[in-house]
C-alpha cells in the first residue's frame, strides 16, 4: 500500500493544527458556528441527532492492520467501542466528544490516516473496488491512479467550495465492483487498442433524490491527461453547477440540464487549456506511485490445496462459508476472502474494537498486513493462502465476522439510518434486523442465492437502495416512519434504478413484503435464475401483485 | 481609513466599491469622487465616461460574471476584484485563476466579500493578492491564514509545478 513520506506527514500534522486551531476558535467565539460548518465538515464532523460524528476517511479502501488497531484504539477511548463502516470506505465514530475531536485526528495521523474532506462540497475520499490488485477480471490496477487522485483532490485551492459533493469511483476490471456509474465521475481504467494506458470517463452519476446512471463522457482518455481532464469537468460544474438549490446541485443535474453533448463540449472547451500543461501526469510519477502498489511475496502454489479441499468436504459450514466468502485471486493457490459484518442482530457495517483487534490480527497473519474495506460494507483480506482458509474461518467465526452471507439477502447494505443520523426521515437498522430475524435460516439462504436488499432511511440513498433488487427507502408520512419498496435495481456493468412497487408500507410490513417478494421468485424462477434474472423476465407485475395482495385488509385492521 | 490585506501585510486602503443599490441604474449611478471599483453593469454602460475621467477606477465581478465578460478590457482597470457573496460560494476561485492563467491579468487581485481568515491560502493560490477582510472580523488575525500548509500537491497560481513534477527534479521545500 501507499506509504506516506515526510511531506505527506507534514501536512497531515499540519491539518490537525489548523482544524484544532478552528476548533478552539469557534470554542472562543471567533469563528462562528456558520463559518466553521463547512470547515469542520471538511475533516468529517457532522454534527448529528445525539451530538457530532467523525467521518474517517479510508483512501480507496486500503487499510493496514496496525491503522485498523488504531481505529480500534480510538474507539475504545473516544467511542462507545464501536465503528460504522459506510459506503464509501469511510469508519464514522458516532458517539465522540466535540472537543475531543482534534486529539481523535492527531492520533489517527500517527498512522497515517485523517478525516480528509470526508465531508463537505469538495471531492470526496476516492472509492474503488474491493478486490483491487487481486482479481482475476482486473486489466489496470485502479490503486495507483486512486492514490494520485487522493493527493491531487487534497485541499485542492479551487474545488473546495463546489456546488455541492464529488464522488469520484475508480475501477480496473471486467466487472464494475465500484458503483462507478452512480458517481459524479466514474473513471473506468482501460487500454486503447494500440495499448496506450488511459480510461472511459463517465458523469453525472448519482443516487439521492434524483437517481441517475452516469453517462460516459469521453470514450478514451490516455493516462496522462486524467487530472487536466477532471480539472476541466471540475472547473465547468463549479462555475456552472446550480448554487440555488440545494437538491439541484449535483453534477448530475447540470449534465442533465446540459445534455451529455453539450456539457462535453464545454468540457472539451475548457481542457483544450489545460491540456499538456503542468499538471500532465508523467509515466515518471505514476511508476513512483504504482511501485507502492507492487505486490507482495506471494508464494509459489497451486490452487485448491489438499487442506482447502477436505475441509470443505469434511465440514458443511466451512463449506457453505467459504462459496460465498471466498472470490478468486489472480495468484494461484491464494483467494480473497471477506469478512463478514452483517451478522444476526448486529447493525450492517458495525464493528466492534474487540472484531476490528481479531481482524487486524487476521490479516497480520494471514494477508500481509492489508484489509480492504468493501463499499457493501464488510471487511476484506485481499491475500489469504487457500491452504490457511480453514484456520482463518475459525478464528473469524470466533469473532462473528464469518457470517456466510456475502452477496445473499442478509447481506444488506444499510446506512445508520433515524436511530443516529439527523437527515434520516426513519430508522433503517431496525428494519435491517427484522428482515436478517425473518431470513435466518442459512440454507434458505444459500438456495435463494445472490439477492442484494439494501435500506436507507432517507432520499440522500447512503444505504444504495436504488441500485438493490429490493431496496428500502424510509419516508416520513406525518411523523410516521413508512417505507417505499422497490425492485429490479442492480450494480455493476448493467447498474439499474429499481422501480418503485407502489405505495409505501409501514415498518412492520417490510419483512411481509420482502417474503413476498421472495415467494414470487422462488415459484417462478427457472434451475438458473437469479432472483435479478426472474424479475428481468417477469416484469414488475406479479411481484407487485404479491406484495399487495391482502394489503387492504391489513392497512384497514390497522387503521 | 479601512485596512486590507495586501502581499500578506495589513495595508491602509483608499478605494471604495461601488455597488448598485435597489433602484439604482447603471446609466445614471453617482460615480464616487475617490478611486472606485465599479460593477460590470457600470463598467459597460459608462465605459468611455470612466476611461475619460482622472479618477483611477477598477472593476468587480460577482460570483456569477465570468473573466471572459471583461478579457479584453483588462489593461483599462487599475484592480479587478472578485466578490464572494458568501464564502462557501467558489465560483471566484476559477475566475480568479482563469483571470491569471488564461487572460495574463498580472494587477492587483482583490478578494472583497465575506473573505474570512480560512479561505485565505487557497483564495492566495488561485491567484488573489489583496484581500478585504470582512470588517468585522480581526484582519491581524487573519493574516495567520497563509500560515497553513507549507506545501502543495497541485498546480496552481502560486505554485504552477505540481509536487509530483517538483519531487521528480529534487526541489520540493522539504522531503
Amino acid at each position: 500500500m501507499y506509504r506516506y513520506d515526510s511531506i505527506d506527514r507534514q501536512l497531515l500534522q499540519e491539518r490537525v493544527a489548523q482544524y484544532r486551531g478552528q476548533i478552539e476558535r469557534n470554542l472562543a467565539g471567533t469563528l462562528s458556528d456558520d463559518e466553521l460548518r463547512p470547515l469542520r465538515l471538511q475533516n468529517g464532523l457532522y454534527i448529528q441527532r445525539h451530538g457530532p460524528m467523525l467521518r474517517i476517511a479510508i483512501p480507496y479502501g486500503i487499510l493496514a492492520a496496525d491503522q485498523l488497531r488504531k481505529l480500534a484504539e480510538l474507539s475504545r477511548r473516544y467511542d462507545r467501542a464501536v465503528g460504522h463502516f459506510t459506503t464509501r470506505h469511510n469508519m464514522q465514530f458516532n458517539w465522540p466528544k466535540f472537543e475531543e475531536t482534534p486529539n481523535i485526528l492527531a492520533e489517527l495521523s500517527e498512522v497515517d490516516m485523517h478525516a480528509i474532506q470526508t465531508s463537505g462540497n469538495c471531492i470526496r475520499n476516492i472509492t474503488t473496488d474491493k478486490f483491487a490488485g487481486t482479481a482475476p477480471d482486473e486489466s489496470s490496477d485502479p490503486r495507483p491512479i486512486a492514490e494520485i487522485l487522493r493527493q491531487w483532490s487534497t485541499f485542492h485551492p479551487e474545488f473546495s467550495f463546489l456546488p455541492r459533493k464529488f464522488k469520484i469511483a475508480v475501477s480496473g476490471s471486467t466487472e464494475d465492483r465500484s458503483v462507478l456509474r452512480v458517481h459524479d465521475v466514474g473513471i473506468e481504467l482501460i487500454d486503447a487498442a494500440d495499448g496506450t494506458p488511459g480510461a472511459r470517463i463517465f458523469v453525472g452519476g448519482g443516487l439521492g433524490r434524483t437517481p441517475l446512471i452516469g453517462q460516459v463522457v469521453r470514450e478514451f482518455l490516455p493516462r496522462q491527461h486524467l487530472l487536466t481532464y477532471l480539472e476541466a469537468i471540475l472547473r465547468v460544474y463549479n462555475r456552472y453547477g446550480r448554487r440555488d438549490n440545494l437538491f439541484k446541485a449535483r453534477i448530475k443535474i447540470l449534465v442533465n440540464a446540459l445534455g451529455i453533448e453539450d456539457f462535453s463540449k464545454q468540457v472539451e472547451a475548457e481542457w483544450a487549456h489545460l491540456k499538456d500543461g503542468p499538471a500532465t501526469l508523467t509515466d515518471a510519477e505514476f511508476d513512483r506511485i504504482a511501485a507502492h502498489f507492487a505486490p507482495p511475496a506471494y508464494a509459489t502454489l497451486g490452487d485448491d490445496p489438499a487442506e482447502y479441499a477436505s475441509a470443505r468436504a469434511s465440514t458443511p459450514a466451512f463449506a457453505a462459508w467459504a462459496k460465498r466468502s471466498v472470490y478468486p485471486h489472480r495468484v494461484p493457490g491464494y483467494a480473497a476472502v471477506t469478512l463478514s459484518l452483517k451478522a444476526p442482530g448486529k447493525a450492517p457495517g458495525d464493528i466492534t474494537d474487540v472484531q476490528m483487534d481479531a481482524a487486524a490480527d487476521l490479516a497480520d497473519r494471514f494477508s500481509f498486513g492489508e484489509l480492504r474495506v468493501a463499499h457493501e460494507q464488510n471487511l476484506v483480506l485481499p491475500n489469504v493462502r487457500q491452504a490457511d482458509l480453514p484456520a482463518l474461518w475459525a478464528e473469524a467465526r470466533a469473532h462473528g465476522l464469518a457470517t456466510a452471507n456475502i452477496g445473499l439477502l442478509t447481506d444488506m447494505i444499510c446506512c445508520p439510518g433515524g436511530d443516529l443520523c439527523s437527515l434520516a426521515n426513519a430508522r433503517s437498522v431496525p428494519i435491517a434486523l427484522a428482515v436478517h430475524e425473518v431470513f435466518d435460516d442459512l440454507d434458505y439462504l444459500h438456495d435463494l442465492g445472490e439477492l442484494s436488499l439494501n435500506i436507507s432511511g432517507c432520499m440522500n440513498s447512503c444505504g444504495h437502495h436504488h441500485v438493490a433488487n429490493i431496496g428500502v427507502l424510509g419516508i416520513d408520512k406525518n411523523d410516521e416512519e413508512w417505507y417505499q419498496i422497490s425492485i429490479g435495481g442492480r450494480q455493476g456493468n448493467a447498474t439499474r434504478i429499481g422501480k418503485i412497487l407502489g405505495p409505501s408500507f409501514r415498518a412492520d410490513e417490510v419483512t411481509a413484503v420482502v417474503q413476498a417478494l421472495v415467494a414470487v421468485y422462488v415459484e417462478q424462477r427457472t434451475p438458473t435464475e437469479r432472483f435479478i434474472d426472474t424479475f428481468d423476465r417477469l416484469g414488475i407485475e406479479p411481484f407487485k401483485a404479491r406484495a399487495y395482495q391482502g394489503r387492504d385488509r391489513r392497512k384497514t385492521a390497522h387503521d | 481609513m479601512t485596512e486590507i490585506i495586501k502581499d500578506a501585510r495589513v495595508v491602509d486602503d483608499a478605494w471604495q466599491t461601488l455597488k448598485l443599490a435597489e433602484g439604482d441604474a447603471a446609466e445614471t449611478v453617482a460615480l464616487p469622487a475617490a478611486p472606485t471599483l465599479v460593477p460590470l453593469a457600470v463598467w459597460r454602460a459608462r465605459r468611455d465616461e470612466l476611461l475619460a475621467r482622472q479618477t483611477p477606477f477598477g472593476l468587480w465581478l460577482d460570483s456569477h460574471e465570468g473573466p471572459e465578460e471583461i478579457a479584453d478590457d483588462l489593461k483599462h482597470f487599475a484592480l479587478v476584484a472578485v466578490n464572494f457573496p458568501k464564502f462557501a460560494d467558489g465560483r471566484g476561485y476559477s475566475t480568479a485563476r482563469l483571470l491569471r492563467e488564461r487572460y495574463g491579468y498580472r494587477g492587483e487581485l482583490r478578494a472583497i466579500g465575506d473573505v474570512l481568515r480560512d479561505q485565505l491560502f487557497l483564495l492566495r493560490r488561485c491567484g488573489f493578492d489583496a484581500f478585504a477582510v470582512r470588517a468585522d472580523k480581526d484582519i491581524r488575525d487573519a493574516l495567520a491564514g497563509f500560515e497553513v500548509f507549507s506545501e502543495r500537491y497541485q498546480s496552481a497560481v502560486d505554485e504552477p509545478l505540481p509536487l509530483f513534477r517538483r519531487r521528480a527534479a529534487g526541489e520540493p521545500s522539504h522531503g
